[in-house]
C-alpha cells in the first residue's frame, strides 16, 4: 500500500511569505469582526463568525496532526462531541463552574484521544482512516443512546458557563474574542511545536517512519502525544460550540462533521500552519453563500470539490505559494459578480445555469488531460 | 520581478479581505424599508423530505395570495430558510432570520427535533414563534412559553383521537411501532393515554436512518395482535406500508396510524393505503369555506393536493394576519399581539378551534380513509368524527408567566 | 419462538446479503484500483433510479431490472473516464474528497432530474406475496428474492475471480498493479472493466433494495459506511472477506434490534429500551470492526503482497 501522504517533505511553517502575511492579515481582520458587525447594523455577521473562528480551532487541531503527522482521522468531530457534552452534562445538572467545567472537558476529549489513539495508531493507511471512523462512531452512538441526556433529539444548555465575573460569555462580543484568543493561541501552539524536535520527528516520521524509528526515535509514543494534544484542542473547539449554540446534540458528532473538517484542512491547504483557518474560513464561507443562493447548492459545492482535488494541489495555502493569488481573487469575484447579479432576480434562472456550470466540468476535465499528454506528462500544473 | 511579488502581495492582502467585502455585501439592505411585516419561515426544502416543504411554502404563499399579501394593509416579506431536517442547521437559520433579516415572525418547522433546538433563541428574543407542524411534548408542559402557539396540534393530540378510535373498533391488543425521536415519543404515549386495552410489544425504530423494519415487521407476527399503530411520517410511511403488505400482514392485522398517510406519500401509497385506519384533525373533504377555498385554490395554482403540513401553514398565515389586524399593524405591542394570538380570531381550514392556556389548539379529530378516485389516484376523505375539542394533556404543566 | 429466531435469521441474512452486493464493488474497484471511491454509494442510487424509471417505462419489474443493470454499469464507466481516473494516483484523501463531491453532485442531480418525491418500483404480483420457507413460517418473496440473487451472485463472483482469466488478473491486480501493467496487459482497459463491473453490482444492489425501501434521493449515503466497514473488515480486494463480513454485520444488526429491546425493556421503559438498543446494536458493528483491526490491522483476508 502506498503511503497516504504524498506531499514533498520540506515543507516549513512558513515556507512562503505571501501565505503568512495573507494568514496574520487574516486573523487580524477576524479581530475586526464585532466592529463590522456594530458598523454594518448585522448581529449576525458576529454570529456566523464566532462559528467560522471554533471551526478553524478544531481544523487547527486536526491540521497538526493530518499535515504534520500524516495522521488521516476521519473520527475528529468525535472530540467536538466530547468537549460539548461535558459542559452540557455537567451543565444539565446545575454545575456551571468554568473551573470544574472546563478542566473536565478538556480532559475528556484528551483521555477519549488517549483511548482511541492506543487502538489506531497500530494500523497504516485506509485501515487507519476506518478505525478512526469506527471510534468515533462508537461515541457518536453512545451520545445517541445517552437517553437521559436527550439521545438523538440532543439537550439544550440553559445557563452558559460562570466564569465568577472575570469573562461573561453571555456577551457576544467577550464570546468571540475568547474563541479568536484560543485560535491565535493555537496557532502559535502549533508553530512553537512544529519547529521543535517533537515537530521535526513528527514530520520526519510522517514521510518516513521506518527511518525514524530506525534512528531510535520512539515513533509511536510521539504520535501518540501529538494525537492527544489535537485530541485536546479540538475538545476546547467543542466546548466552546456548546457554549455559542446553548445545544449539544449526537449530530454535532456525525461521521460527516468529521468529513467537513478534513475538506477544510485540505481546501486550506495540509501541513501548512495557516491553511486550517483558510480552508475554514472559504468552506463555511462558500457554504453561507451557496446555499443563501439556492436549495441545489451542493450541485455547485460538489465539482467545487472535485475541482480543488485534481487542479489546486496543496489547496488554497498551495495557490497562494505558486502565486496563484490571482486566479483565486479572481474565482472569488466571479462567485461574487454571480450571487450579486442572481440576487436581483429570482431563483428560477439559476437552474440552468448551474447545469451548464456543471457540464462545463468534465469538459475542463477532459481538456485538461488532452494538454497534458500533448505536453508529455507531468503531474503538478 | 519585484513589481509582480508587490501585487502578488497585494493579491493576497485582497484575498483575505474578500470574505468580509463578501460578508458584508451578502448583509444587503438591512432595513430598507420598515414599514413591512418580515417572516421567516424555517422547514425542510432540500433532501428526501424537499416535497413537505414545499407544500407549506405554496400553502403560505397561497394564504398571501388571498390576503393580498398584505396584513392590515402593510406589505409582507417572507424569508424562506431551509433546516436540512437537521437540528443544528435549523437553529442556525433561525438565528439568522432573527439577526439579520430580524423578522417580527418565525413559522414553519416540520420537525419536533428541530423546532427543540431552534426555539431558545427565538423566544429569548421576544419574536413570535408560530410552529406550523411540530409539537412537541416539552413545548406544551413545562417549557411552555408566552412568544409560543402551535397553529398545528400538540404531538399527543391526533394520536389520542386514534385511541379512542381504537377503542370504538373494540381493539383489545396493539403493537406500537413508531420512530424514536421526540415526536414519535410523543406519539406512542399519545395512543397508550386513550386507548384502555393491552399493548402487547413497542418497537421504537432509529431515526432517521432506518429503513428497513424487517425485524419489527417479525416480531408483530409472532405477538399476533389485533392491531398495529403506526407513526412514520413521510416516505418511511410508503417504506413501512411497503414492507407490511409485502410480509403479508395487510391482510391480517389491520393498520391504524397518524401522519403516515398524506397526499404526497400516497403517490407512492396508492393500493397499499386502501383499508387502513386513521384519525387527523383536518382532511382536504372538511366541509368549512375556509377549508373548500384552500383546497381548490391549492390544485388550481399549484395542479396538486395539499398535505396537512399546507393546510396548517395556511392557517399559521391567517393566524399571523388576525394579530396584526388586531393591533392595527403595531408590532410593538406585544401583549397586544399575544392577546389576538391567543384568541385565534381567524377562519381555521379545521373548522372551529381555539387555543388552550399553553397556546396550543383545542379541536375536532375525524376518522379518515383512502379511496379511489380513479384508475391510478387516490384521495383521502373523512368518514365521521372521533372526538370533540380535544385538549392534549400536557397543558396542566404549563405554567405560563 | 424458534420460528421468530430462524425468520430474524433470515431477515439478518437478507441484510447482509444486500449489503455484500454493494461491498463487492467497492472491493473490487478498491482492490484492484487502489481507489476509495464514496460515489459508489450514488451509483447504488442511480441504478435504484435507473430501474424505477425503466419499470414504468416497460411495465415489468425484470424488463426494468435487465435495462437498468447496464445503464448503471455505463454510468459507471463514464465517470470513470470523466472524473474518477486522474485520481488513481493520489492518496487516498485526495479520492476520500473528491467522490465526496460527486455524492453531492448526484444527489442533487437526482433530485433535478427525477423529482423531490421519490419513486416506487411496482413488483408483479407473485413478488409481493409470500413464500413457505418452513411449516408456519411465511416469508415475503421478494426478500428471498434478494437472497437467492446475492447467493447467487457470491457464487458467479468466486467462479469469477478464482477460475477465469480475468478472476486472475483481478487477484493479480489486487497484490501488484504495476507488475501486472508490466506483464503488458492492458491495465486501463482492465481498469474500466473492473468499475464496469463494480458499478453493474451496485445497480443490482440498488434496484433490488428499491422495492423494499423505495427509490430516495441519498438514499446510498449511509448505507455506504456499513459497505465500507464491511470491506475493511473483510480485506480489501477480497470477495470472500466482503461476503462473510456483510452477514455478520447484517444478523448482528437485526439480531439486536431484533431482540435487545425486549431484554432492557424488562427494566427500562420502551422508549428508553429503544434508544439503547438501537445505539448498542449500532455500536456492535464498530466495537466489531474495531476488534478486528486490532487483532488484523488488515481486515480478515488481506490480499496477498500487499
Amino acid at each position: 500500500m502506498k503511503p497516504t501522504a504524498m506531499i514533498p517533505v520540506s515543507k516549513l511553517p512558513f515556507k512562503s511569505p505571501v501565505t503568512t502575511i495573507t494568514g496574520l492579515v487574516l486573523l487580524g481582520l477576524l479581530a475586526l469582526v464585532p466592529l463590522a458587525s456594530e458598523v454594518f447594523d448585522d448581529p449576525f455577521l458576529l454570529t456566523l463568525f464566532t462559528r467560522i473562528v471554533i471551526m478553524a480551532l478544531a481544523a487547527v487541531s486536526l491540521n497538526f496532526i493530518l499535515g504534520y503527522g500524516g495522521m488521516v482521522s476521519f473520527g475528529h468531530a468525535a472530540y467536538i462531541g466530547i468537549g460539548g457534552y461535558a459542559i452540557g452534562i455537567l451543565a444539565h445538572h446545575g454545575i456551571r463552574e468554568a473551573w470544574i467545567q472546563w478542566p473536565v472537558a478538556l480532559i475528556m476529549s484528551a483521555l477519549a484521544a488517549l483511548i482511541i489513539g492506543l487502538l489506531s495508531l497500530r494500523t497504516r493507511g485506509i485501515f487507519f482512516i476506518m478505525i478512526t471512523l469506527a471510534l468515533a462512531q462508537l461515541v457518536y452512538y453512545l451520545g445517541n443512546g445517552a437517553y437521559a441526556y436527550g439521545g438523538d433529539d440532543g439537550l439544550t444548555i440553559l445557563e452558559r458557563t460562570d466564569f465568577g465575573g472575570i469573562i461573561d460569555v453571555n456577551d457576544r462580543i467577550t464570546l468571540y474574542y475568547l474563541c479568536w484568543t484560543l485560535l491565535a493561541l493555537a496557532l502559535y501552539l502549533c508553530y512553537r511545536v512544529i519547529n521543535s524536535r517533537f515537530g521535526m520527528v513528527l514530520q520526519g516520521a510522517k514521510s518516513n517512519d521506518r527511518r525514524m524509528a530506525t534512528l531510535g526515535y520512539p515513533v509511536f509514543r510521539y504520535r501518540l502525544t501529538a494525537f492527544v494534544i489535537a485530541g485536546a484542542v479540538c475538545g476546547l473547539a467543542g466546548v466552546l460550540t456548546a457554549t455559542q449554540a446553548d445545544f449539544v446534540s449526537p449530530a454535532m458528532m456525525h461521521w460527516t462533521r468529521s468529513g467537513d473538517l478534513i475538506v477544510m484542512v485540505v481546501l486550506g491547504g495540509m501541513g501548512s500552519l495557516f491553511g486550517p483557518l483558510f480552508g475554514a474560513v472559504s468552506y463555511l464561507m462558500l457554504e453561507e453563500i451557496l446555499s443563501g443562493w439556492t436549495e441545489y447548492w451542493k450541485i455547485v459545492f460538489g465539482p467545487i470539490l472535485l475541482l480543488v482535488v485534481i487542479f489546486a494541489r496543496g489547496g488554497i495555502d498551495g495557490a497562494l505559494a505558486r502565486g496563484a493569488a490571482g486566479y483565486l481573487i479572481a474565482g472569488a469575484a466571479a462567485l461574487f459578480l454571480i450571487y450579486g447579479v442572481h440576487s436581483a432576480y429570482e431563483d428560477a434562472w439559476l437552474v440552468p445555469v448551474l447545469i451548464l456550470v456543471a457540464a462545463c466540468i468534465p469538459v475542463a476535465l477532459l481538456w485538461r488531460r488532452r494538454r497534458r499528454s500533448l505536453h508529455g506528462g507531468g503531474d503538478h500544473a | 520581478m519585484k513589481a509582480s511579488k508587490l501585487l502578488r502581495m497585494a493579491g493576497a492582502a485582497a484575498l483575505a479581505v474578500a470574505p468580509f467585502v463578501t460578508a458584508s455585501l451578502l448583509a444587503g439592505p438591512a432595513e430598507a424599508q420598515a414599514k413591512k411585516i418580515k417572516i421567516g419561515f424555517v422547514t425542510t426544502l432540500s433532501g428526501p423530505n424537499a416535497a413537505y416543504g414545499k407544500d407549506m411554502k405554496n400553502s403560505f404563499e397561497l394564504a398571501l395570495d388571498h390576503m393580498g399579501r398584505k396584513m392590515n394593509g402593510i406589505p409582507v416579506e417572507v424569508f424562506y430558510e431551509d433546516d436540512e431536517q437537521k437540528p443544528e442547521v435549523g437553529k442556525q437559520k433561525t438565528e439568522k432570520l432573527l439577526q439579520r433579516d430580524r423578522v417580527d415572525f418565525v413559522t414553519g418547522y416540520i420537525w419536533s427535533n428541530v423546532l427543540l433546538a431552534s426555539y431558545k433563541p427565538v423566544v429569548d428574543s421576544k419574536t413570535f414563534l408560530i410552529s406550523a407542524n411540530a409539537g412537541p411534548s416539552q413545548l406544551a408542559g413545562p417549557q411552555c412559553n408566552p412568544y409560543f402557539f402551535a397553529a398545528s396540534w400538540q404531538n399527543d393530540q391526533n394520536p389520542m383521537g386514534v385511541g379512542e378510535l381504537l377503542n370504538q373498533k373494540n381493539v383489545k391488543n396493539l403493537y406500537i411501532v413508531a420512530p424514536n425521536y421526540a415526536a414519535g415519543q410523543d406519539m406512542a404515549n399519545g395512543v397508550k393515554s386513550t386507548f384502555k386495552g393491552k399493548v402487547v410489544g413497542q418497537d421504537m425504530t432509529k431515526w432517521p436512518d432506518q429503513l428497513d423494519f424487517s425485524a419489527e415487521i417479525s416480531k408483530i407476527r409472532a405477538a399476533k395482535p389485533d392491531a398495529v399503530y403506526v407513526f412514520y411520517p413521510s416516505r418511511w410511511g410508503v417504506q413501512f406500508l411497503t414492507q407490511y403488505s409485502q410480509a403479508g400482514l395487510k391482510k391480517e392485522i389491520p393498520l391504524y396510524s397518524v401522519f403516515t398517510i398524506d397526499a404526497v406519500t400516497l403517490k407512492l401509497q396508492k393500493d397499499l393505503a386502501l383499508d387502513t385506519y386513521f384519525g387527523l384533525f383536518w382532511a382536504p373533504d372538511l366541509p368549512y369555506a375556509a377549508n373548500t377555498r384552500f383546497v381548490s385554490d391549492y390544485k388550481k395554482k399549484y395542479k396538486d393536493t395539499p398535505t396537512f403540513y399546507g393546510a396548517q401553514s395556511y392557517d399559521a398565515a391567517n393566524l399571523i394576519a388576525s394579530a396584526v389586524a388586531a393591533t392595527k399593524g403595531n408590532l410593538k405591542d406585544k401583549d397586544g399581539l399575544r392577546k389576538a394570538l391567543e384568541a385565534a380570531k381567524f377562519d381555521s381550514v379545521r373548522g372551529p378551534m381555539k387555543f388552550g392556556p399553553n397556546h396550543f389548539p383545542i379541536h375536532a379529530i375525524y376518522q379518515q380513509e383512502v379511496y379511489k378516485v380513479s384508475d391510478n389516484e387516490y384521495d383521502i376523505r373523512t368518514i365521521n368524527k372521533i372526538v370533540d375539542n380535544l385538549q392534549d394533556p400536557h397543558a396542566k404543566d404549563c405554567k405560563m408567566h | 419462538m424458534i420460528l421468530l429466531l430462524v425468520e430474524q435469521f433470515l431477515n439478518g441474512l437478507q441484510t447482509g446479503l444486500l449489503l455484500f452486493l454493494l461491498a463487492a464493488g467497492l472491493t473490487l474497484v478498491f482492490g484492484i484500483m487502489d481507489l476509495v471511491n464514496l460515489a459508489h454509494g450514488s451509483l447504488y442510487m442511480m441504478g435504484a433510479y435507473f430501474a424505477a424509471v425503466f419499470t414504468q417505462w416497460t411495465g415489468n419489474f425484470f424488463l426494468g431490472a435487465l435495462l437498468a443493470l447496464p445503464a448503471g454499469a455505463l454510468l459507471g464507466i463514464v465517470t470513470e473516464v470523466i472524473a474518477l481516473r486522474t485520481l488513481y494516483t493520489r492518496d487516498h484523501l485526495d479520492q476520500v474528497l473528491a467522490t465526496f463531491g460527486l455524492i453531492l453532485f448526484f444527489n442533487e442531480l437526482a433530485r433535478l432530474v427525477f423529482g423531490v418525491g421519490g419513486m416506487a418500483i411496482e413488483l408483479p404480483a407473485w413478488l409481493e406475496g409470500q413464500v413457505e420457507v418452513l411449516p408456519g413460517l411465511p416469508y415475503p418473496t421478494f426478500r428471498f428474492l434478494i437472497i437467492v440473487v446475492g447467493l447467487a451472485c457470491a457464487f458467479f463472483l468466486y467462479y469469477l475471480v478464482q477460475r477465469t482469466r480475468l478472476g486472475m488478473l483481478i487477484r493479480a491486480g489486487a497484490s501488484n498493479r504495476e507488475m501486472v501493467g508490466a506483464l503488458g496487459i492492458d491495465i486501463k482497459l482492465l481498469f474500466t472493466l473492473v468499475f464496469g463491473l463494480g458499478s453493474g453490482l451496485a445497480a443490482l444492489a440498488g434496484l433490488m433494495s428499491g422495492p423494499i425501501t423505495t427509490v430516495q434521493i441519498g438514499m446510498g449515503d449511509n448505507i455506504l459506511i456499513l459497505a465500507l466497514v464491511v470491506i475493511v473488515i473483510g480485506g480489501i480486494g477480497s470477495i470472500r472477506g466482503a461476503f462473510i463480513a456483510a452477514v455478520m454485520i447484517g444478523i448482528i444488526d437485526t439480531m439486536g434490534r431484533a431482540f435487545l429491546p425486549d431484554i432492557l425493556g424488562s427494566f427500562l421503559s420502551p422508549a428508553d429500551a429503544g434508544t439503547l438498543a438501537q445505539a448498542l446494536s449500532s455500536m456492535l458493528i464498530y466495537i466489531l470492526m474495531a476488534g478486528v483491526l486490532v487483532l488484523r490491522p488488515a481486515g480478515l483476508f488481506p490480499a496477498p503482497g500487499r
